[in-house]
């Protein structure tokens, strides 16, 4: 060993790391900023899953942020500012995550953090943001910010939780599709939610859970799960997430072949996947979840029609540059209306710095309603200050001739249900 | 499920399992038993081996069968040209000093890892199974297509017997492992035997992740799971001993099946490891490693 350390380091070499580690100080990452003046442009530091598991949706929700940014900035910017969006990678990773919060905080220095999508980045990075005293608007449907678990200054005004959207679509389900259901769900935060919330939501329409099946997030073999799926199940409820969503599915139709339970799934279990890939056919004619239709629907508003062009995706919710490159459609559409939010919340408390946080964080309490269109492109919204939540609708669609059908829309009242807790008590 | 259809579910997946450990880990016991190279990025030619044979497939279209023949071909011959580049540029500079070699392929993991994250991506791309066949039993379906790789494999791992056991370029790797001082002083080029066993290594990784991309889709972390699970078949199995390695993936691969489908997959990982710990504590050459003289 002490001959390799003797062998390898030289003075040269040593030289050249010094050089490199100057090289690091002096690069973009740590260029000191000034203090922000009113004309600067407002800096969103968003926190995305560019790497890790969470990749395909951090690609798409990159690519939403950046269309409504140019949207607000084209219409002249938040309070007469510009918009700046400062991305870090968290790698889809809760201890990353935390860091790159504490990064924007203290060294970027932006405004607010936005962006975030898996539920256990999200608990992860809350604490970080609550220290810093940093406005965090997630985009995770995790039911985490609705607990009132996390603090003062984490939002999630952009996409519902899943409490709501479990409580919505159990009627559906328990009507349409069967009375013994087992759930298989990734074995952490956001499929915990899944656990907790389905029984109760079913008990309360006659229907039952059986069994509970939960699957480690980074499973790359999923058939030696399915005998533990009882013989009697009508409906299997799926909730994946992940690189291997593809395997799941191909090896639920591998064990099941034709002769298969009812099937409804969240569309989680299928986002950036295309529908009609190979060994998806075992699909055909079941049920997702899905929180904004991914492909063009008969009756979309103008504003969806607007939106699905900023954004760039086409009537089979894939990029328009590239038909394989399918959108996290069901999800990418809170980071757009997230944004918006953002812009409301600041004109409202006329935001000037990183002093006015709290203004922010009161103004965004205040929020009661989002009305649907240009700005909420999936649907009217209401909000919840006091549990940082929003409510709005969610779509059931239909997989048949290779597209999803939305065939039935629930009510922002079917997912409503009592406050857990109260941020507005806690101290700013 | 009744107990038996259960058991044979098990048993297939573990069989699954254990086929493309089994060739995974020959190739890292190859390197460790003749180069002393504890080569920590193994795993990463697996991935090389899966992210290439979603390549060359892309590439090529049309009848997937065709695509994927193509990709068990010109996926490991890259993967192997790699593995020689980097024992050519780093592993021979260092001496293959054992120390120094860890360190030199730690950092060769995170290089070909980034690279491929790089020009890859961070998705999970799916490479169509050369045929699609689904053998209905009376319980459950299951995939033909999976049933192929144990036979692949089997028949490469007889493949790789024959040729250590019972051709020259096996007794020169055999004689290299068994002193390369004495070798070198035979006139065998150890420095040019290095080489090609490194390179046949990466090659066996690459093979396996070929067999494995239809059913589980190429991803720039995918190498990790089977990097570790190879070293406890390579640490079970002994190091460097052929025979030592197909029987403890077995053993690993089925257990594991087994463990996973009748009580829990994070318990299956804890037995291994288990298993590692008690091995090396009591039989620190391995099941049928022989002791380092």
């Amino acid at each position: 060993m002490s001959s390799f350390i003797r062998k390898s380091i030289t003075r040269r070499t040593a030289l050249k790391g010094f050089g490199a580690a100057a090289g690091l100080v002096a690069g973009p990452g740590f260029v000191r900023y000034s203090q922000a003046q009113s004309s600067e442009p407002i800096r969103i530091g968003f926190q995305a899953h560019r790497t890790g598991i969470g990749a395909s949706y951090g690609r798409w929700y990159e690519r939403t942020t950046n269309a409504a940014v140019k949207a607000v900035n084209d219409a002249g910017g938040i309070n007469g500012r510009q918009v700046e969006v400062i991305v870090e990678d968290d790698g889809t990773d809760p201890g990353r995550g935390a860091e790159v919060v504490g990064k924007f905080a203290t060294q970027h220095k932006v405004d607010v953090a936005f962006g975030t999508l898996f539920s256990h980045v999200v608990i992860g990075s809350a604490p970080a943001a609550g220290e810093n005293k940093l406005p965090y608007y997630v985009v995770s449907e995790g039911h985490h910010v609705a607990s009132t678990k996390l603090n003062r200054y984490v939002f999630q005004p952009g996409i519902t939780d899943v409490k709501s959207q479990i409580q919505a679509v159990a009627p559906w389900i328990a009507a349409n599709a069967g009375k013994k259901v087992t759930q298989i769900f990734p074995d952490f935060a956001f499929g915990y939610d899944h656990r907790d919330y389905l029984p109760p939501a079913l008990k309360a329409q006659g229907a039952d859970v059986i069994a509970q099946i939960a699957i480690p997030p980074t499973e790359s073999s999923f058939t030696k799960y399915f005998p533990q799926i009882p013989a009697d199940t009508d409906v299997i409820y799926h909730v994946m997430v992940g690189p291997a969503v593809l395997t799941f599915v191909k090896e639920l139709g591998e064990f099941y072949g034709s002769n298969r339970p009812q099937l409804f799934g969240f569309i989680d279990s299928l986002e950036a996947v295309d529908i009609n890939s190979p060994g998806l056919e075992f699909l055909d004619g079941s049920h997702f979840w899905e929180g904004s239709p991914r492909y063009a629907q008969p009756d979309d508003s103008d504003a969806q029609k607007a939106y699905r062009a900023a954004v760039g995706i086409d009537e089979n919710g894939a990029s328009v540059d590239d038909p394989k490159d399918v959108s996290t459609a069901a999800h990418m559409f809170g980071c757009w209306e997230t944004l918006y939010v953002i812009k409301k919340a600041m004109e409202d408390s006329g935001y000037q710095s990183r002093d006015d946080a709290g203004k922010l964080v009161e103004a965004t309490e205040a929020l009661t309603e989002f009305a649907e269109g240009p700005e909420h492109p999936q649907g009217p919204k209401t909000f919840n200050g006091k549990i940082h939540q929003c409510f709005g609708i969610q779509n059931i669609s239909k997989l048949e001739g290779g597209r999803l059908n939305v065939v039935h829309k629930t009510s922002i009242e079917d997912g409503m249900y009592e406050p857990e807790g109260d941020y507005t008590t806690q101290p700013l | 499920m009744a107990f038996g259809p259960h058991l044979l579910l098990a048993t297939l997946e573990g069989l699954v399992t254990s086929a493309v450990l089994a060739l995974m880990a020959l190739g890292l016991s190859l390197v460790f038993g003749v180069m002393r190279v504890v080569n920590v990025a193994h795993g990463e030619f697996f991935m090389l081996g899966a992210v290439l044979a979603w390549a060359v497939t892309a590439t090529l279209g049309g009848n997937p069968a065709i695509g994927f023949l193509a990709a068990l071909v010109i996926s490991p011959l890259i993967v192997g040209a790699v593995a020689l580049l980097a024992e050519q540029v780093v592993l021979k500079r260092l001496n293959y000093n054992p120390e120094a070699t860890i360190v030199a392929t730690i950092g060769l993991l995170y290089i070909i890892q980034q690279l491929a994250l790089t020009f890859y991506g961070p998705d999970a791309r799916p490479v169509a199974a050369p045929f699609n066949y689904r053998i209905s039993l009376p319980w459950f379906g299951y995939s033909g297509y999976k049933l192929s790789i144990v036979a692949a494999s089997a028949v490469l791992l007889i493949a790789t017997w024959f040729v250590l056991t019972r051709t020259r370029i096996g007794l020169v790797m055999r004689a290299t492992q068994y002193d390369s001082e004495t070798a070198q002083a035979f006139g065998i080029p150890v420095e040019r035997v290095y080489a090609g066993v490194f390179a046949l290594g990466a090659m066996l990784a690459a093979v396996a992740a070929v067999l494995i991309v239809p059913i589980s889709q190429a991803h720039y972390l995918m190498g990790l799971d089977p990097l570790l699970l190879s070293f406890i078949v390579v640490i079970i199995g002994g190091l460097g001993s052929l025979r030592g390695t197909v029987v403890a993936a077995l053993l690993i691969g089925v257990s594991d099946g087994v463990i996973s489908v009748f009580f829990s997959p994070t318990l299956a990982k804890i037995i291994a490891t288990l298993v590692v710990a008690m091995v090396l504590v009591f039989r620190p050459q391995g099941l049928f490693g022989t002791a380092r003289r």
